[in-house]
């Protein structure tokens, strides 16, 4: 079993984290993980995104080859196309409707969503507005790694103990928040 | 056995730990900045070893060589370009008995995600005739920095690990072993190795040069440099250095025979390996991550019929990252289909200062401040207000090398332009930017300096700099200039008028000016209130 995910974004937007969740999940269960992060300039409001890699074999590479990745998984519109070229045309895409927008020449969101809806196997979600349904718009990122525990070769239970850990210190709240985030994507169509 | 999920620069800190280490050094740049920063955090959590911001590389090599001097074992990190300003006490610690083993982290970035070049950093390790190690994954990065520390006590040798953005920044779980303790304190035993006078630098350098065959015997004995024959097929070897490794091993099932294999990780390289498996094959391919630095020898080492394949001969690309997909082509293979854009285009989102900060209200003063120039000139540097090259800024023309935005803004007034302001952040120019800034006070040159103090390494997550930010202003005036002509304003868009004034004024006098502008990164800033709201 192998199972590639490129996880997409904008510098910021907490694509590091959601990418630590899967890959310990994955290790939690037994797998090999390879996570490629970006550091550095690309950081600052830049296009960034990581290259997470799960196996029950060994993995070589960091990186996923061309038309490898099981999973796109964005946080951002945009950003989801900027890296289709690794996504195996049986793969799945996934992503946030909300769009960063820091550059001038943002192509127009209607159209934009539009050709994303009509790819084979694209989910588009409003990541945001779950998130304030859950009780913070700042846990858009969890409703994403619900909607991808859908997809994940991981029980979700798993990622949610991971959850729990990751954000226990920050007191019960946050976590319920981030939990409810997590299952309202997980249900999300 | 103990193990841990860790960054590929963070399983080298811990090798370090491992194997006994009582300092470490470093001035942060990326990729390898995550080294110190853990072995920070440790030394906070474990109190020690000791573990040390500096103000540059070659300070930070400097303290490595005294820790190696007195016995200890110490680890110095830096980005490949770090080792260009840490080249002269590099150099010279290869001559010297290094007494506590020392090993030299240097983390290349190919591909430049982060930098303003590519360079190899095994051609420093072999201009300085050392042993270098390479690893290709978290647990190489890991078992090798322990190996190097023993490496370098045993030739006397500073021995470098050099890691690549790809790795440093990736994480898997490592597998740890028992740690050992740390090395006695005491001097090197003949001191007369470590004072390069001439006549002891002879017999150091000849001393060196005969440790070479013994360097090159462990090469070809080494499990780091490992061949693999296939007898049966012959068409075609393969020699792989560091990453290309795992990139060739991604394809090997899409080959329909293996090839003879030779991968290598020590160096210097084995050559009688190298001559074995060329007897073994028709031709052979060499993947490399970085310059074609074993390619260029082998075409010495190998008899003149036999065909060599890889970036010199143009079949391998020459710049860049290698990967997965770009060496599928000279292995013979198809590249693989991905999903196809739909069209829409797709636009770029290049990095860019972040919202409030400081630096962009800077620049905006002085745009103001040059706005009545018909022409005027901007050196700068390294740092995030490099990014202010890109629009809406576009407000800075050069970036070479820490420091160089004040040298070469004296060069460019000393050849008769004007205006000239050279602008430098408060961590670089304390990094490298004190001591050009003598030579133009030296002469009190007709140029500007713009100070942008952030009170911060921001691009680097936000490092102290290495002196306070209330201390800059006390260094600027230590050097001799005229306090009318020293000024510290604050970096914030309602002051932008006042500012422009003051820098116009300053950038008018005929001699040199320095402007600190002063506004915390607003990064820091927000780490700051959550920590002081926790407390
Ligand atoms: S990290 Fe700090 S210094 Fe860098 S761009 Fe952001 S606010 Fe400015």
């Amino acid at each position: 079993m192998k199972y590639d995910v490129i996880l997409s974004g904008v510098g910021g937007q907490g694509v590091l984290s959601v990418s630590a969740i899967i890959a310990s999940g994955a290790m939690a269960e037994g797998l090999n993980v390879k996570q490629s992060e970006v550091h550095g300039m690309s950081q600052r409001g830049g296009a960034v995104y990581t290259n997470l890699r799960l196996s029950d074999k060994t993995i070589y590479s960091d990186l996923i080859p061309v038309g490898g990745a099981s999973l796109i998984l964005s946080m951002e519109p945009l950003e989801c196309l900027r890296y289709l070229d690794y996504l195996n045309p049986e793969g799945q895409l996934l992503t946030s409707s909300n769009p960063e927008l820091n550059i001038d020449d943002y192509p127009d969101l209607g159209t934009l969503l539009g050709k994303i809806r009509s790819l084979r196997h694209a989910q588009v979600i409003d990541a945001r507005k779950l998130a304030l349904e859950a009780g913070s718009g700042r846990a858009a990122n969890m409703v994403l790694a619900g909607a991808a525990s859908k997809y994940l070769p991981l029980n979700a239970e798993t990622m949610e103990d991971y959850i729990r850990k990751i954000f226990q210190h920050k007191g019960d709240k946050i976590v319920e928040i981030n939990l409810k985030a997590f299952h309202l994507g997980r249900r999300s169509q | 056995m103990p193990e841990m999920v860790l960054l590929g620069d963070e399983a080298v800190a811990m090798g370090a730990l491992h194997a006994g280490i009582s300092a470490a050094y470093a001035y942060p740049g990326t990729p390898s900045t995550e080294i110190t920063e853990f072995l920070i955090q440790n030394s906070k959590k474990n109190n020690g070893p000791t573990a040390h911001w500096c103000a540059n590389e070659k300070t930070a090599y400097e303290a490595a060589l005294g820790v190696s001097f007195a016995g200890r074992r110490s680890i110095v990190s830096m980005k490949h370009v770090g080792l260009n300003v840490a080249a002269d006490p590099f150099m010279n610690s290869a001559i010297v008995s290094i007494h506590g083993g020392l090993v030299l982290v240097v983390a290349d970035d190919p591909g430049m995600h982060s930098s303003q070049n590519e360079q190899d950093s095994r051609y420093f390790a072999d201009f300085a005739r050392i042993v270098c190690l390479e690893p290709t994954n978290q647990q190489e990065a890991y078992e090798m920095t322990r190996e190097a520390f023993s490496i370098s006590e045993k030739f006397q040798i500073p021995v470098m690990i050099r890691l690549v953005t790809r790795l440093a920044h990736s994480r898997a779980v490592v597998q740890l072993s028992d740690a050992q303790p740390e090395n006695k304190l005491g001097k090197a035993p003949e001191p007369n190795s470590w004072i390069l006078l001439p006549s002891n630098a002879r017999n150091q350098w000849h001393g060196l040069l005969n440790t070479q065959k013994e360097m090159q015997d462990l090469s070809e004995k080494s499990p780091f440099n490992p061949l693999k024959l296939n007898p049966g097929f012959k068409e075609f070897g393969v020699i792989t250095t560091g990453l290309a490794k795992n990139y060739y091993l991604e394809n090997l099932p899409d080959l329909a025979e293996q090839p003879s294999h030779l991968h290598i990780s020590y160096y210097p390289f084995p050559a009688e390996k190298i001559r074995e498996l060329a007897t073994n094959v028709d031709k052979i391919l060499i993947l490399e991550e970085g310059y074609p630095f074993v390619e260029r020898f082998l075409r010495g080492i190998l008899p003149g019929g036999m065909e060599i394949i890889g970036k010199e001969s143009g079949d391998v690309p020459p710049e860049g990252e290698l990967n997965p997909d770009n060496i599928r082509p000279v292995l013979g293979l198809p590249s693989h289909r991905g999903s196809k854009q739909p069209d829409i285009q797709i636009s770029n989102r290049p990095p860019q200062l972040c919202a409030g900060c400081p630096h962009a209200d800077s620049f905006n003063a002085l745009k103001m401040a040059l706005a009545g120039y018909e022409k005027s000139m901007v050196t700068s540097d390294i740092g995030c207000y490099t990014l202010a090259a890109l629009p809406p800024y576009s407000a800075i023309e050069t970036t070479v090398n820490m420091g160089a935005s004040i040298g070469m803004a004296k060069g460019a007034s000393d050849a008769g332009y004007f205006p000239v302001v050279a602008v430098i952040g408060d961590s670089t120019f304390l990094h490298s930017g004190v001591n050009p800034l003598i030579d133009a006070v030296a002469y009190n040159t007709n140029m500007t300096l713009l100070i942008l103090d952030n009170e911060t390494t921001g691009m680097t997550g936000g490092q102290p700099t290495i002196l306070p930010s209330s201390r800059l202003e006390q260094v600027v005036l230590g050097i001799g200039i005229n306090p009318e002509h020293v000024h510290l304003i604050n970096a914030h868009r309602k002051f932008d008028e006042e500012n422009s004034k003051i820098l116009k004024t300053e950038i008018e006098y005929k001699g040199i000016s320095v402007i600190i502008a002063v506004r915390e990164c607003v990064e820091t800033a927000k780490r700051h209130k959550r920590k002081g709201g926790q407390a």
